[in-house]
């Protein structure tokens, strides 16, 4: 059995206390460890990726516990990939942070940002569905003290709502995992998958509910419209870095709903049918209208970032809401492109932050280091908006090309098509007005304010972000043949379970004498 | 004795919504106080009620309680009990500097010239 598979848990849950009690005073240190630490985990997020990237199921039995009555951490396909995607991201964001000198600004956040990254690991690693609460919790909770990193009124304030929402959500969670457990006696996921089959047809008013609760859980971490409300304030008020981080976390949502709606709830599943495409397809296009919308809208360049994350976990939610392996192959495509485009453009609007003093959409005087920041924000904008050449082009294709068959292949292809007009319209609005109109502005001279030039380091890590993309479009066929293989293999949850449940641990034999 | 756990259950999630929808600081998280109070009786309640049982395994006793909903319950205490105690620093140090303890959005926060004078 090998022990890899827990160590993206085990590494930043050791650095993060290491940082706190050992270099709290050295800023230095702090940056070497959290880098190295990052670094670690890329390596060995790859070597996990690798390993199941034929198609096998490693499964960790904490404490040898067999698996309904110990928790088990399980990597396939579709959580390595999420972990990588998340190491990865994390890298560039600590570059960015270590770059731009956010991480001075106020205590701890090198700590914060390794427990966030636990939080974030743990909820994809894991086999049982009260310990993904408790790493939503971690997570969550570090993301709270990271929301609020260096301080200042309105971020207190967004920092507020931002928790509140959380915390109702946290209690959402609970609600439905009470009744899971009432109903069936077990939390892990794929005994959970058998029992739910073998509920008899009158009996299944607790189940639905709580499949229902669930759902709701994931999709306010999801940022789904109607339940999107505590995104745009509080990814536009955290600190840059932290947003970029956050763009991972909207994924944990979407990649809870796929995990448990194709595992546990699978869309044959008679209890669970229409929860899907009478509820959660027609949610997943209004927010993808309302996202792009808010792009047009939005008076600061960071809500308009913001809102294009709402319009593309939209996008990325009208995959998965078809529920066939082509959709969430799609998804799966669309979420890399989603979460490394919104993270960069998330660092490009504090590249702008740095160089202008402020983020409101008026004619102010240029920028400082204009051409490459307006460079950036113009590939930025193209990988979000979905043009060509880069992946969101390839991505939208992709969606549209799964959402053909449907019969509700009219609303998916009119609102994906004219919300990315819409969203093309709002980035050009906002690009011209920031990088031209500047131009008829006279500077004045006396007021230089807040602006600097930013940090070169902060340009790598941007540029190492666009890297990635370039990549993703550039073996767009072969990423795309990875998810395929991703979405039959949840498709097909039958090794996976059989993984789980079959392996032999303490309990499996009822001799055993060590109890 | 279940109508009285459902019952309590009942007004302490009615209560915990209705102080939650107060939009100040102080309600709001005394609603979220009781909300997590209501989530912890029905975790409990999820292992079914059983009086005077032992949770662990002994030699000739045929009823047991579920021992797992009370390890569920003694972690969501925990986690909500710190998840409290984070919101009410966050929500004093909003107060404190905005002098104002309003959950929602201030309608002009976009256009406010004011609000930039407390970013760092």
């Amino acid at each position: 059995m090998t022990h890899w598979i827990i160590a993206p848990v085990i590494l930043p849950a050791l650095l993060a206390p290491f940082i706190v009690l050992a270099a709290r005073y050295h800023i230095g240190i702090q940056r070497v460890f959290s880098l190295a630490g990052v670094l670690a985990l890329v390596a060995i997020a790859a070597a996990l990726a690798w390993e199941v990237s034929d198609g096998s199921v490693i499964l960790y039995q904490l404490g040898d516990w067999a698996a309904p009555f110990g928790i088990v951490l399980v990597g396939d396909r579709l959580s390595t990939m999420m972990v990588l995607l998340t190491s990865v991201l994390a890298f560039f964001v600590l570059l960015y942070a270590v770059g731009s000198g956010w991480d001075r600004r106020g205590r701890h956040f090198h700590a914060l940002f390794q427990f966030q990254l636990m939080g974030i690991l743990g909820a994809f690693l894991t086999g049982d569905l009260f310990n993904l609460f408790v790493f939503f919790e971690v997570l969550l909770i570090a993301s709270y003290g990271l929301m609020i990193h260096a301080g200042g009124n309105d971020r207190l304030r967004a920092g507020v709502q931002y928790v509140l929402f959380n915390l109702i959500g946290s209690t959402l969670f609970l609600f439905a995992l009470g009744s899971i457990y009432a109903e069936t006696g077990t939390l892990n996921m794929a005994d959970l998958a058998e029992r739910v089959q073998l509920i008899a047809p009158e009996e299944t008013v607790g189940i639905r509910v709580a499949a229902v609760l669930l759902l709701l859980v994931f999709a306010i971490k999801a940022a789904v419209v109607p339940l999107h409300f505590w995104l745009p304030s509080s990814y536009a008020e955290a600190p840059a870095p932290v947003a970029a981080l956050f763009a991972i976390m909207t994924k944990v949502g979407a990649y809870a709903i796929i995990r448990v709606y194709t595992m546990i709830f699978p869309p044959d599943l008679e209890v669970t049918s229409g929860l899907h495409d009478l509820w959660l397809l027609p949610a997943a296009l209004v927010s993808l209208a309302i996202g792009m919308v808010g792009v047009l809208a939005a008076r600061k360049l960071d809500r308009l970032v913001a809102f294009s994350v709402i319009g593309s976990m939209g996008m990325v939610m009208v995959s998965i809401s078809l529920f066939t392996p082509a959709g969430i192959a799609a998804a799966l495509y669309y979420i890399v492109h989603s979460t490394l485009a919104a993270a960069s453009l998330f660092l490009i609007s504090d590249l702008v932050r740095t160089g202008r003093g402020n983020l409101e959409l008026t004619a102010q005087p240029p920028v400082i280091g204009t051409s490459l920041t307006a460079a950036m924000f113009f590939i930025g904008a193209i990988a979000m908006a979905g043009l060509p050449p880069l992946s969101g082009f390839l991505g939208k294709l992709l969606v549209l090309d799964a959402g053909f068959g449907t019969d509700l292949v009219v609303w998916i292809w009119a609102v994906v098509l004219i919300s990315s007009l819409i969203s093309i319209l709002g980035f050009a609005r906002a690009g011209s007005v920031v990088f031209w109109k500047a131009h008829s502005v006279a500077p004045s001279q006396d007021d230089k304010g807040d602006r600097a030039q930013p940090a070169t380091l902060a340009y790598v890590a941007v540029g190492g972000l666009f890297a990635l993309l370039i990549a993703h479009t550039v073996f767009a066929g072969q990423v795309h043949g990875y998810t395929t293989t991703m979405a039959a293999q949840l498709f097909a949850p039958e090794s996976y379970m059989q993984t789980v449940t079959e392996t032999p641990g303490k309990l499996s034999k009822p001799t055993k004498e060590d109890h | 004795m279940e109508f009285l756990v459902a019952s309590a259950i009942g007004i302490l999630t009615a209560g915990g919504i209705y102080l939650v929808l107060r939009l100040r600081t102080f309600p709001v998280i005394l609603g979220i106080s009781l909300l997590t109070y209501a989530v912890n009786v029905f975790l409990f309640a999820s292992g079914r009620l059983t009086i005077g049982a032992p949770p662990v395994l002994r030699d000739g006793i045929e009823t047991y309680t579920d021992p797992l909903p009370q390890a569920l319950v003694l972690t969501a205490i925990v986690i909500s009990f710190g998840m409290t105690a984070v919101v009410v620093m966050i929500g004093l140090g909003a107060f404190l500097g905005s002098n104002d303890d309003h959950v929602d959005d201030v309608p002009d926060i976009d256009t406010d010239a004011d609000q930039t004078g407390g970013r760092s």
